[in-house]
């Protein structure tokens, strides 16, 4: 399966880059537009926090610390957020595409992932650039972020690839998502520190899977420290799990998805 | 082996739930009862396709054709049976798929190639024969939206037929374009064939059907109705096509081996059919360009209120020559009563090339045969053509062309 799509690898090379270009073709500033939104997101989470509003994380002394507790989480998840949502929708998206020609669906979802990950690499070599002018780059810590990254990856593939299948046949299932992922936001540490909350909720967090993902981020980026690993564990299993589940629902369902496209 | 489809068995079938959960409780709970039924579209399909063979799928809508061809296609599988396709597969199910209009002509045939596996090695060695092809000039490096329908059409077809495949699926995809690409891209689907691309075309174009496939086979309710000769199943479906339920369908065998359809209600029916010359003599044999008539006498069995004879005279593949009918020569019959018999006398110069031709006659109320079609009758009489006094020509008229030459 994934051997057929690696076949197709000039397709999704080509998909990803033409997703690219479709966006600033016929447009005046062109591909200068890939990098001003996210430099303007940047920007707003920046200035705005650190120098206009001039929040403060408690225990961290640097007037930049809210605003990089701010992008570490909020670009982070917004990656999550695009392959989770895509990847849900990408079935129904491609209808078309999957009734006419016989190709590897599960390029699909690999372009999806991929595109998303180009998104990503663009907005954080803009944070980096910016944490190296402010002088709060962490240094070799950085290295820290690829096994995040591929952990979280994982379950936004696995979980993306599950949603995908089952909202070809369960309409309800993208509907359902996209409200759950506005809650999911608000209840995971993005934009507030853990400690602020009661203990009770404290104990709830552990059972988000985001929260220590998006904390691992935080610590790498605010304290510039290894984030705690023992706690990357349960979230590591469970992308395992949705990985081998969205693997099982496409081979059980996947060929069944076009009579209901 | 190469070229070949083998179709065994064949069966598929959507499944039908009675209400919306009723999907959901499937799936949590397997091992119950199942809570679908199943709608089958196609059952027990068996044929085979030799390599370097053409055949044509038509029926009505609804027929099943589409489903056949998105699985031998590999976009849906079967619910029963199977396929078994030698070689390389090449479907235009659709024309355009994988098309961007903010994308140029160049960047577009990247994309479609690729989306049918293609590499962008193999594309670049490609390229000029799909530019060449599609015949699109400076439009090639403009973006798609400037394009006509024509224009993406073209290109389209070029990109998907840029490799030979072993086997060429096509749906109705012909049907566009403009007369001139039409007939390049036949010739086109010509060429592949002769190269030994195996053909499988779906289309309610007979003329595509007859002068491109060996074979035809009709779809009727999921299930192979007839299969042969592309010639007698167009007339055998067309003959079904005529909406009148208690019609019968007579097909029997002609003197030359050919198959003669008969169908409809039989209300009216064409009892002789001569050819003649002026001074009264039964014809087998025409020369280009003599006048002779066409005798044809009917009979009815019961009262009807209009009665509308049509003729057609088809060349040797299937094709009209010419056809008319009383309707339109403003000469219909009113209330003819049962047991009456009418003699049709149709005079005319037989300007037709060299060869055999056959007559379909039709008898219906008004000028189709598609209501009340009381009678229609294929190869109700054949003759041939033979060129005595005139120089050689080609084709299949004969249009009596009188050449001035000045020389300086």
């Amino acid at each position: 399966m994934l051997r057929a799509a690696w076949d197709y690898r000039s397709f999704i090379l080509g998909s990803v880059k033409r997703e690219f270009q479709s966006r600033y073709r016929s447009s005046m500033l062109g591909i200068s537009w890939t990098f001003i939104q996210p430099l303007a997101l940047i920007i707003v989470y920046t200035v705005v926090f650190s120098q206009i509003i001039s929040v403060k994380l408690p225990g961290v002394e640097s007037g930049f610390g809210y605003s990089i507790y701010l992008c570490a989480g909020i670009l982070t998840w917004g990656l999550f957020a695009e392959i989770t949502q895509r990847g849900t929708a990408v079935f129904l998206e491609q209808a078309n595409l999957l009734k006419k020609i016989s190709f590897p669906r599960l390029c699909l979802p690999v372009i999806v992932v991929s595109t998303a990950l180009l998104n990503f690499s663009i907005i954080l070599g803009l944070f980096l650039i910016f944490l190296l002018l402010v002088g709060q780059f962490p240094g070799w810590v950085i290295l820290a972020m690829i096994p995040v990254l591929l952990i979280q990856l994982a379950l936004a593939a696995g979980l993306g690839v599950t949603l995908g299948v089952l909202n070809v046949f369960f309409r309800d299932v993208g509907q359902l998502y996209a409200v759950i992922l506005q809650f999911w936001f608000w209840l995971t540490p993005i934009v507030y520190p853990v400690a602020i909350l009661p203990d009770a909720a404290q104990q709830l967090m552990q059972l988000n899977p985001m929260a220590p993902l998006i904390g691992a981020y935080q610590t790498i980026f605010v304290q510039g420290s290894w984030p705690d690993w023992v706690s990357l564990l349960p979230v590591t299993l469970l992308a395992i799990l949705l990985c081998v589940l969205g693997m099982h629902l496409y081979r059980k369902h996947g060929h069944d998805m076009v009579d209901e496209l | 082996m190469r070229g070949s489809i083998r179709v065994t068995e064949l069966g598929k079938a959507y499944k039908r739930y009675p209400h919306r959960w009723a999907r959901l409780l499937d799936w949590l709970d397997p091992f119950s009862h199942q809570r679908h039924d199943l709608h089958w579209v196609l059952r027990d399909l068996n044929f085979v396709v030799e390599p370097g063979e053409a055949v044509g799928v038509i029926g009505v809508n609804g027929a099943g054709k589409s489903t056949l061809l998105k699985m031998i296609a590999g976009t849906t599988r079967p619910t029963t049976g199977s396929i078994h396709i030698g070689g390389r597969v090449a479907a235009l199910l659709e024309l355009g798929m994988g098309f961007h209009k903010d994308f140029t002509g160049r960047q577009n045939a990247y994309m479609a190639g690729q989306l049918l596996g293609l590499t962008a090695r193999e594309l670049d060695a490609l390229m000029p024969s799909i530019e060449a092809f599609a015949d699109l000039g400076d439009y090639m490096d403009q973006p798609l939206r400037v394009y006509s329908s024509g224009m993406q059409m073209r290109l389209a077809f070029s990109v998907a037929t840029a490799r030979r495949p072993d086997v060429l699926i096509i749906d109705e995809a012909l049907s566009v374009g403009d007369q001139y690409f039409q007939h390049k891209s036949f010739d086109h689907i010509r060429g592949l064939a002769e190269q030994g691309t195996t053909l499988l075309l779906v289309s309610h174009d007979k003329q595509a059907i007859q002068s491109l496939c060996d074979r035809a086979i009709l779809l009727d309710n999921g299930a192979i109705a007839m299969e042969g000769e592309p010639e007698a199943v167009m007339d055998y479906y067309n003959a079904k096509l005529a909406a009148d339920q208690n019609q019968v369908i007579d097909q029997n065998m002609t003197g030359d081996g050919k198959i003669q359809t008969r169908s409809g209600t039989g209300e009216a029916t064409v009892r002789d059919i001569c050819l003649c010359d002026e001074s009264g003599h039964v014809l087998k044999v025409v020369h280009v360009g003599q006048r002779v008539t066409l005798s044809i006498t009917v009979d009815t069995l019961t009262d009807l209120p209009r009665l509308v004879l049509g003729y057609g005279i088809k060349d040797r593949l299937g094709q009209v020559v010419f056809g008319i009918n009383t309707h339109h020569t403003q000469q219909v019959l009113e209330h003819v009563k049962a047991g009456s018999q009418c003699q049709f006398e149709i005079t005319f110069e037989a300007n037709l090339g060299p060869g055999t031709y056959s007559v379909q006659t039709a008898l219906t109320s008004a000028d189709t045969h598609l209501n009340n079609n009381y009678e229609w009758c294929d190869r109700a009489l054949l003759f041939t053509v033979i060129n005595k006094d005139k120089p050689d020509f080609s084709g299949v008229s004969w249009m009596n062309a009188r050449i001035v030459i000045e020389k300086t």
